[in-house]
């Protein structure tokens, strides 16, 4: 915005800059473009193949927009079946272990060393991403849904116990002490007191992280570890795009009904 | 407050109304019933003598694991370089893409609420439902197993979750600053660059950088599927059985994350 008359008033504003020492702003300007100089510069890319590529890719889209269900139906079911059986399993299973060790992971109910025990296992299982730890379980189990389940349970536990325990730190101290008062033990201030205080988020988490490993097992078939990702992998190794289609609308679909409905029973029981 | 008499007659406090225990008894059955069913569906190709050998594997791969081949890190810094790159560069072309879905898609913003905003809804979720690793399954078999599959990849992923984000704070916005810039007779882009945008920068760069920090963490594995990366490097080494190179490529990505994590919740609590 300038000012009309320049000459009454020589003063023109000037919207702020966003970061505002001049020498940290350009001097972040330009190591962000001698980054990305060097960057681009050594990605190589063979525009020749890519060329090649298009073509494919458009064949990729027409299989999505004319997806086949039918003549790989068979295989898209027992996929669908492995994800999702793998999925309820594995969250059950993994809110079930990743309750006491929220519990003993929140500073203000647990005894220091539970509570460094505690920490130490969330931070192991949050420090490697899902298709890792499907590589170690598939090496260890033999392929199948089985290794499956046992690494979205072990996610599920770093997720769902950090973010327990970190809601049991904020919880409202005067019910503990209102328990603590009546005479009631650690057990039962841990059950009248921080329970109804948590249950709603912890049944909100829990559906979020149902919806969060459904996604999840359809990526960890890629190495082995059974679901619908091993089924969408056949698919596109065989070039049959339209099946790559059909199963890729199928996780959509589930993905987004998952969402909706999490949504919603979060909403309900909040 | 549901009471119940004592033999004596005395009110006896209950923590829930009988209709409730029941509905809450058959709703955790239910619930046991699904995970028994489900636990048998899944496992019953399982092969129990596999699983049964599973400690023997995982002492057999732990001993191999350690110690790490160190100096095996002179052949990850050209994948380490490539999966920086891949986070960084698919991040920049993934705000391209989704500052204008992202305006198209804020109620506020949005040309048309019923023609346009459905569209750019529909490109948020699609894009948000799958994983980068499916994008680069798929990209790599399009245009070519590569660092530049990668980027496309971590591109496609991050657009919904920038353009959902960004949106959502677009909603958000203070409407009497636009309201006042109208006022000064300013057309529909000044309205955008001097009411709105210095409202949503600071949660844009916030949300910027938070899915940086996501896409290294995604990038260090996407080479699994021939993406580039330090993934490709653990493919390889994976299929021979290279075990002490494994170790030392989960340090590397074990590092490059967490290191990426300090900087993303450090320039995330600089603007807060």
């Amino acid at each position: 915005m300038t000012v009309e008359n320049a000459s009454a008033a020589p003063r023109i504003w000037r919207k702020q800059p966003f970061i505002k020492n001049p020498l940290t702003r350009w001097g972040l300007y330009t190591a962000a473009l001698i980054y990305l100089a060097l960057a681009v510069s050594t990605v190589p890319v063979n525009w020749a193949r890519v060329w090649e590529g298009l073509d494919r890719g458009w064949r990729f889209v027409q299989g999505f927009l004319v997806p086949d269900f039918t003549s790989r139906w068979g295989d898209i079911l027992i996929g669908m079946q492995e994800s999702l059986t793998m999925t309820v399993t594995s969250t059950v299973v993994g809110i079930l272990i990743s309750v006491p060790i929220g519990i003993g992971a929140a500073r203000n109910i647990a005894p220091a060393p539970v509570y460094a025990i505690c920490r130490g296992i969330i931070t192991i299982s949050r420090s490697f991403q899902e298709i890792i730890i499907a590589i170690l379980f598939v090496a260890m189990f033999g392929f199948g849904p089985f290794a499956g389940f046992l690494t979205l349970s072990f996610a599920t536990i770093g997720f769902l116990s950090k973010l327990l325990a970190e809601d049991i730190e904020d919880i409202d101290e005067s019910q503990t002490e209102a328990i603590g008062a009546t005479g009631g033990g650690w057990w039962q201030v841990v059950n009248y007191a921080i329970q109804p205080q948590v249950m709603p988020r912890l049944i909100g988490l829990s559906l979020y992280r149902l919806d969060i490993n459904f996604r999840e097992s359809a990526v960890i078939g890629i190495v082995g570890a059974g679901g619908i990702g091993a089924t969408l992998n056949t698919a596109i190794d065989r070039y049959e795009y339209d099946t790559a289609g059909a199963i890729l609308i199928v996780i959509i679909l589930i993905v987004m009904v998952a969402e909706y409905s999490s949504g919603y029973v979060r909403k309900w029981v909040q | 407050m549901p009471i119940k008499k004592s033999e004596a007659g005395a009110p006896v406090w209950m923590h829930r109304t009988p209709k409730t225990r029941l509905l809450m008894w058959v709703g955790w059955l239910a619930l046991v019933a699904l995970f028994v069913f489900c636990w048998q569906v899944m496992t019953k190709d399982t092969i129990w003598y596999f699983v049964a050998d599973a400690p023997r594997q995982a002492a057999d791969i732990g001993s191999r694991m350690f110690p790490p081949k160190l100096d095996y890190m002179n052949e990850l810094w050209g994948p380490l370089w490539d999966t920086i790159n891949i986070a960084t560069l698919g991040t920049l072309l993934a705000i391209v893409m989704a500052v204008p879905v992202a305006f198209l898609a804020a109620r506020n913003t949005t040309p048309s609420i019923r023609f346009v905003r459905p569209v750019a809804l529909f490109i948020i979720v699609s894009s948000r439902s799958i994983n980068a690793l499916i994008w680069g399954l798929l990209l790599v078999a399009v245009i070519g197993p590569g660092v530049f599959a990668g980027i496309i990849a971590i591109a496609l992923r991050s657009i919904g979750f920038i353009a959902k984000l960004l949106y959502e704070a677009i909603e958000e916005i203070d409407e009497t600053q636009i309201e006042a810039i109208n006022a000064t007779g300013a057309s529909a882009m000044q309205r955008l660059d001097y009411g709105i945008t210095p409202q949503i920068m600071p949660a844009f760069a916030g949300i910027t950088v938070f899915r940086w920090d996501i896409n290294i963490r995604e990038s260090t594995v996407l080479g699994l599927v021939g993406a580039g990366g330090l993934g490709l490097k653990l493919q390889a080494s994976i299929n021979v059985l290279a075990w002490g190179q494994v170790t030392t490529i989960f340090i590397v990505i074990l590092v490059t994350v967490m290191i990426s994590e300090w900087v993303s919740a450090k320039v995330r609590h600089s603007l807060i």
